[in-house]
Formats: C-alpha cells, sequence, structure tokens
C-alpha cells in the first residue's frame, strides 16, 4: 500500500494525558491500572481510568456533544499540540480534504445508561437532556471531533468492537491513495461505562487483579479507557525518522461472537495480510504489539497465530498491563506506542505479567529494553471476529 | 497549498442488489415500484429467516441480524457470487435498538448482572459477525456509522475498496427502530435496507456502472410522497434516488444526503 507519514500523534490513557507520560511509563513498565472505583460500579476488578475527564464541560457551541466519551476525546486533542496540527493541516488543505476516521465500540453509552435511572415514573420517557446523536449514537465521536474542528469532508466512526481503531487505518489509506482526502484524522475513543464492565464481567472475562498478559496463571482483562490520535499524510516527501504506516491487514474468523478461533486463524490471516501489504517479509519484523488481553482463549489463540507466522524470533509483548484494555481504542493507543517504540528505539515490557506461559512459544518481553527497530506489528481483533494487523516503520 | 496528487473518482459497476423496505419486501418487488409499474403500499418490512445460520441462531437471530443477513444474501446472489468470497462493508445508523433497551434497563435497576449473549449482541458489529459465521467468510469487514449519513459513508468506503484492493465488495446498508422510550429520541420508524455488490470490471452479471463526486448540491428527491417520506425516514433509504436509475436501467445523475455541507453526486451508466 501507499506508505502515510504519521504527521502528529497523541495518546491519553490512565498511564496520563499525553505522551511525555505515555513514554515515561513504558520505560519504567509503570501501570495505570488501579482497583475499580468508577460511578456507582460495584465489581471486583481493577480497571484503567484516565483522571479529570469529567473535570470541565465540552465549550457551549459544542454542547450536544457533552458526554464523558467526548469530554476524554477532547483531552486527547487537547494533548501535544495535536489540535494545532489539524488546523495547520486544514488551513493547508482546505477543511474539506481532511477526513475524520475514528474508532469506538460503545461511544457515549454512558449517558444513556445514566438516563435511564431519570425516566419519568409515570410514562417511562427519558429525560429531555439526553442528546442521542451527540452522545449515544457510535457516529458521536466522529461527529463531535469534525465539528471540534469546523471540517466539511468525510467522516465516519467504525465499531467493530475492539480491532475498531486499528481498522480506521486501513479505511482512512485506502481515501489517501485514491486522493478523495489529503490528510485524515484516525484514532479512537473509548470510555468506561456500564455496559462493558457488566458486559465483560457477565462472559467472566474480566480479572480480579490488574491483567497479566501471556502469564499461565491470566485469568482475565482489565477494562481501561483511552483517547488516542493520529493525523496520517502521504509520505510523498517524509523527513528522514517519521513514523510510516506501511500496511494494514483485515480479516474475519466467522467463527464466534465472543471466542476467538481457537486456532487463531483470523488472526494469522490479518497479519499476513499486512504483510502483504507492506511488501515485508515476517523475518523483516523487529517488534509485535499484540493484542494480549490477558484472557485464556485470546492469548492462547493470538500466541499460536504469532508462533505460527513469526516462530519465536520476534520480541512481542501486550501493553493492555499498563493501560488496560481501552477496548474500541485499543487499536489507536497501541498505534501510538508502536510509533514510541520506534521513535525511542524501545521495546515495552509487559507491567503485571510474571510468569509467562510454557504453552506459547513466542518470545515474550516481560520488562522494557532498548533495541534498534525498523519495523513494528500491531494486532487488534475484536468479538464478532473482527481482526486487524497494522505495520509500522521508519522514513529512511 | 494544494495536492499534486492524483484524484481518483470513486467508481465501480453494480452486480447485484437487494433491497428489504416497508412495503418493499425485496428487490424484484422495489424495482417495480421505483419504475413506476406498482404503487408503493405502506407495509411493515418483512424479514426473512435468517436461514443460513445454524437452528439455535436461527430462532434467535434478532430483527436486525434478519435483516442484514437476507440483503446481502439477496445481493450476492444476483451477483452471481459465492458469499464467502465477498469483502463486506456493513454500514448502519444505530445497532440493535431491542437489545440496547434491554440492556439499558436492566443496568439501571437493582440487579445489573446482565445477560452474557446480550452483551456480545450489543456491539455495532454484531449483524457483520453473524454474516461471518452464517457464511463461513473470513474476509475483511469493516462495520460503519456515520447516524443520517451512514448509507454515504458506507458506499465511499466501499467504492475505495474495490478501487484500491481491486475485489468485488458487498455493501449492506441497513437500519432498524428502537423501542420506547429511545423511540422518542431516535424515532427510525421500521427496518429497512439496501445491499450493492461492487466490482472494480464488468462481468456477466454486471447492472450498471457508478461513479461518485462529492457535491454540494440538494439531494434529489423521489416524486412519489410516500417513498420520499421513507426516503428522509430511514438512513439506509437515502440511497432511493440511486435505486430508482438502477430499476429504471437507466443512465442518469443524482444527489444523495450525505454529512453537510458535503454530499454525493452518483452518475450512473447502464450496463455495456
Amino acid at each position: 500500500m501507499l506508505p502515510l507519514q504519521l504527521s502528529a500523534y497523541t495518546a491519553t490513557t490512565c498511564l496520563g494525558q499525553g505522551l511525555d507520560a505515555t513514554r515515561r511509563a513504558l520505560a519504567t513498565g509503570a501501570s495505570g491500572l488501579g482497583p475499580c472505583a468508577f460511578e456507582t460500579v460495584q465489581l471486583d476488578t481493577w480497571i484503567g481510568q484516565v483522571p479529570g475527564v469529567d473535570a470541565e464541560p465540552l465549550p457551549p457551541p459544542l454542547a450536544a456533544y457533552d458526554c464523558r466519551n467526548n469530554r476524554l476525546a477532547r483531552l486527547g486533542l487537547e494533548a501535544d499540540g495535536f489540535a494545532g496540527q489539524v488546523r495547520q493541516a486544514a488551513a493547508r488543505y482546505g477543511r474539506e480534504r481532511i477526513g475524520v476516521f475514528l474508532g469506538t465500540s460503545t461511544a457515549g453509552i454512558l449517558q444513556t445508561e445514566l438516563a435511564y435511572r431519570r425516566r419519568d415514573p409515570v410514562s417511562g420517557a427519558l429525560p429531555p437532556d439526553l442528546d442521542y446523536r451527540g452522545s449515544h449514537n457510535a457516529f458521536s465521536l466522529a461527529a463531535f471531533t469534525r465539528d471540534y474542528f469546523g471540517l466539511q469532508g468525510m467522516a465516519l466512526s467504525i465499531s467493530t468492537a475492539c480491532s475498531s481503531s486499528a481498522k480506521v487505518f486501513a479505511a482512512a489509506a485506502r481515501q489517501l491513495a485514491l486522493g478523495s482526502i489529503d490528510a485524515a484524522i484516525v484514532g479512537g475513543v473509548d470510555s468506561l461505562c456500564l455496559t462493558t464492565l457488566y458486559g465483560f464481567a457477565s462472559l467472566e472475562l474480566t480479572s480480579r487483579q490488574p491483567c497479566r498478559p501471556y502469564d499461565a496463571d491470566r485469568d482475565g482483562i482489565s477494562i481501561g479507557e483511552g483517547a488516542a490520535f493520529l493525523l496520517l499524510e502521504r509520505a510523498t516527501a517524509a523527513p528522514s525518522g517519521t513514523v510510516l504506516l506501511l500496511g494494514s491487514g483485515e480479516s474475519s474468523d466467522a467463527y464466534h461472537m465472543s471466542s476467538p478461533h481457537p486456532e487463531g486463524l483470523g488472526a494469522r490471516q490479518a497479519m499476513a495480510a499486512a504483510l502483504a501489504a507492506a511488501g515485508l517479509e515476517a523475518r523483516q519484523i523487529d517488534y509485535i504489539n499484540l493484542h494480549g488481553t490477558a484472557t485464556q482463549a485470546n492469548d492462547a489463540a493470538e500466541g499460536k497465530a504469532v508462533a505460527a507466522l513469526f516462530g519465536d524470533r520476534v520480541p512481542c509483548s501486550s501493553s493492555k498491563g499498563a493501560t488496560g484494555h481501552t477496548l474500541g481504542a485499543a487499536g489507536a493507543v497501541e498505534a501510538v506506542i508502536c510509533a514510541l517504540a520506534l521513535e525511542q528505539g524501545l521495546l515495552p515490557g509487559s507491567p503485571g505479567s510474571r510468569a509467562l506461559d510454557p504453552e506459547i512459544p513466542i518470545d515474550y518481553l516481560l520488562q522494557a529494553r532498548p533495541g534498534r527497530l525498523r519495523h513494528v506489528l500491531s494486532n487488534s481483533f475484536g468479538f464478532g471476529g473482527s481482526n486487524c494487523s497494522l505495520i509500522f516503520g521508519v522514513a529512511p | 497549498m494544494t495536492s499534486t496528487h492524483p484524484r481518483s473518482p470513486l467508481s465501480a459497476w453494480i452486480s447485484g442488489i437487494g433491497m428489504i423496505a416497508p412495503g418493499l419486501p425485496d428487490w424484484p418487488a422495489a424495482q417495480a415500484v421505483l419504475r413506476g409499474a406498482a404503487p408503493w403500499q405502506e407495509a411493515p418490512a418483512l424479514l426473512p429467516a435468517a436461514t443460513l445460520l445454524p437452528p439455535a441462531e436461527r430462532r434467535r437471530a434478532s430483527r436486525v441480524v434478519r435483516l442484514a443477513l437476507a440483503l446481502g444474501l439477496e445481493a450476492a446472489a444476483r451477483a452471481g457470487h459465492p458469499v464467502e468470497e465477498l469483502a463486506t462493508v456493513f454500514t448502519a445508523s444505530g445497532a440493535d435498538g431491542h437489545n440496547c433497551h434491554a440492556l439499558c434497563e436492566q443496568l439501571a435497576s437493582e440487579d445489573r448482572q446482565v445477560s452474557p449473549t446480550r452483551f456480545h449482541n450489543s456491539v455495532h458489529n454484531a449483524a457483520a459477525g453473524y454474516w461471518g459465521i452464517a457464511t463461513r467468510s473470513m474476509a475483511p469487514c469493516q462495520v460503519i456509522c456515520a447516524h443520517d449519513a451512514s448509507f454515504g459513508a458506507g458506499l465511499l468506503d466501499a467504492l475505495a475498496q474495490v478501487q484500491v484492493d481491486r475485489r468485488p465488495v458487498l455493501l449492506v446498508a441497513y437500519d432498524s427502530e428502537y423501542p420506547a422510550p429511545l423511540h422518542q429520541l431516535r424515532d427510525t420508524p421500521d427496518c429497512a435496507g439496501v445491499a450493492l455488490v461492487l466490482e472494480p470490471e464488468p462481468g456477466p452479471h454486471t447492472l450498471a456502472s457508478v461513479q461518485l463526486q462529492p457535491t454540494p448540491a440538494a439531494a434529489t428527491p423521489m416524486a412519489d410522497a410516500g417513498l420520499e417520506l421513507l426516503r428522509l425516514a430511514i438512513p439506509a433509504l437515502r440511497a432511493l434516488p440511486l435505486l430508482q436509475l438502477l430499476a429504471r436501467e437507466a443512465a442518469g445523475r443524482v444527489c444523495l444526503d450525505y454529512l453537510p455541507p458535503t454530499q454525493l453526486e452518483l452518475q450512473v451508466e447502464a450496463a455495456p
């Protein structure tokens, strides 16, 4: 595929707002997870909550979009000068030439969950302040971001559960290759809500401890929240050292709604498709940021797929012990982690994981270590058997 | 600064169509109405059983799953494609409204222990996931939401996949209703949708070609008052002016509602 440059990028998770906090945590192996004390939730689990999300409402012209998810989006957009970079790109290319491609699984559903506690006791009606388009609908995230910058071109939300904000890269890359747009805001935002906390608990997929990806005793995920944004442009004259998106690969498991294919067949297809799109061989990948949710089934299946394609010669880790599983934001958060790994020459470790699963024959990194990286791959897989792999590199 | 990168107008060959809407149970019925050969008569949307799913899943299949599967199968059959070979783009203005209501009601009650099945069916890509399970298709599958602009957003991505990946793509645009009390906030009246098989090259099943350009122009309305109400009431049916051209097997140009101020102009040519 046509290489794209990451002209700007930023991530906000429980590790903190922006890249400095993220870099520091990756280098030291810190985790942002803590015991769940979100809203009125009574679950024995750990979560990755972003501090201060609800501190400030959205500006009055954007009040229709006000909800936890869009407040988190704004925190993310205002970190690392990202918003300024978008405004410059809009001035350079025109407001109709910047596309918006954002992933989310639950958008502002929390707003509706809370509104259901305030139904009219007689009629059952919802309170009039609930704005369906601005908060509940999956498009609320992309619509808010488009309006935040006054953009006028194409925009969409992709909602394929936990692969959502990886698949946005593929969609944006197609439009950039065809010249329909000149720059794309890609990324993902998902925020804590009752649907995912109680939902994953109902599937017995949440751990009572901080999650332990690829550990022999792993017993589930730690749900996190996050906002990550990247500005993509065609890499026609990318300065040396610029991080590039080189390939994406998508596949479907066609197996089960909430369990991965046990042999990781769909995962393997997605990684192979990303390699083909990037024109790379498996041996040219220097690090893999795994989906690594820390459920028994995910890590076993993904591990089989990685071992089948890469053997045990590629260092791998999951960053979910640091950020939690940010669900629809995970693809974009981990794309930013890959960009930081390339930029810093750092292979991230895996906070929380202790004793690796001997059944998974891959080179899994418990501790961060320095290393020269040319190409890195990131995996994201979601409910409904939705798989996406991305490959990043550096401009020579 | 303007970009020097060449702009390729998005285009494709259409080889299959599926349709379900109130009073329009399938594409042949819709074609007759859109040609003016039969009147449109208001009737609830008819949703076929999800025959591709295993019996247990078939019985439990929600309205939105039945809708999306039937649309995709009708279009793929007309295009003469084995369904498992088609890359897919699903686009919907919302997920399963009935399931969403049940979850929100439970989470607002004393007992928050939701059903695991309800939870995994709550994802926006549930219908797409069941399509994969039903057809055993491991092909790429995109799932989009753009509220009222969902048809246009899906069409833009599907056309781009056809052109960049040079493979046939099945676009399934569908919407369903919310029950009360969410219905007061989002009053989509019924289930409806449209499916198109889009291809990079013409073939034996080609019906027409379509080329897309952004425009600020107003959308083409439907002359029939009932159909115009449908076009405006159900986001996937913003495609009706395009379908009318396809039904008439005529060349022409229509404009579809997308995302203000950007609209989509479509130039349709009859099959060669």
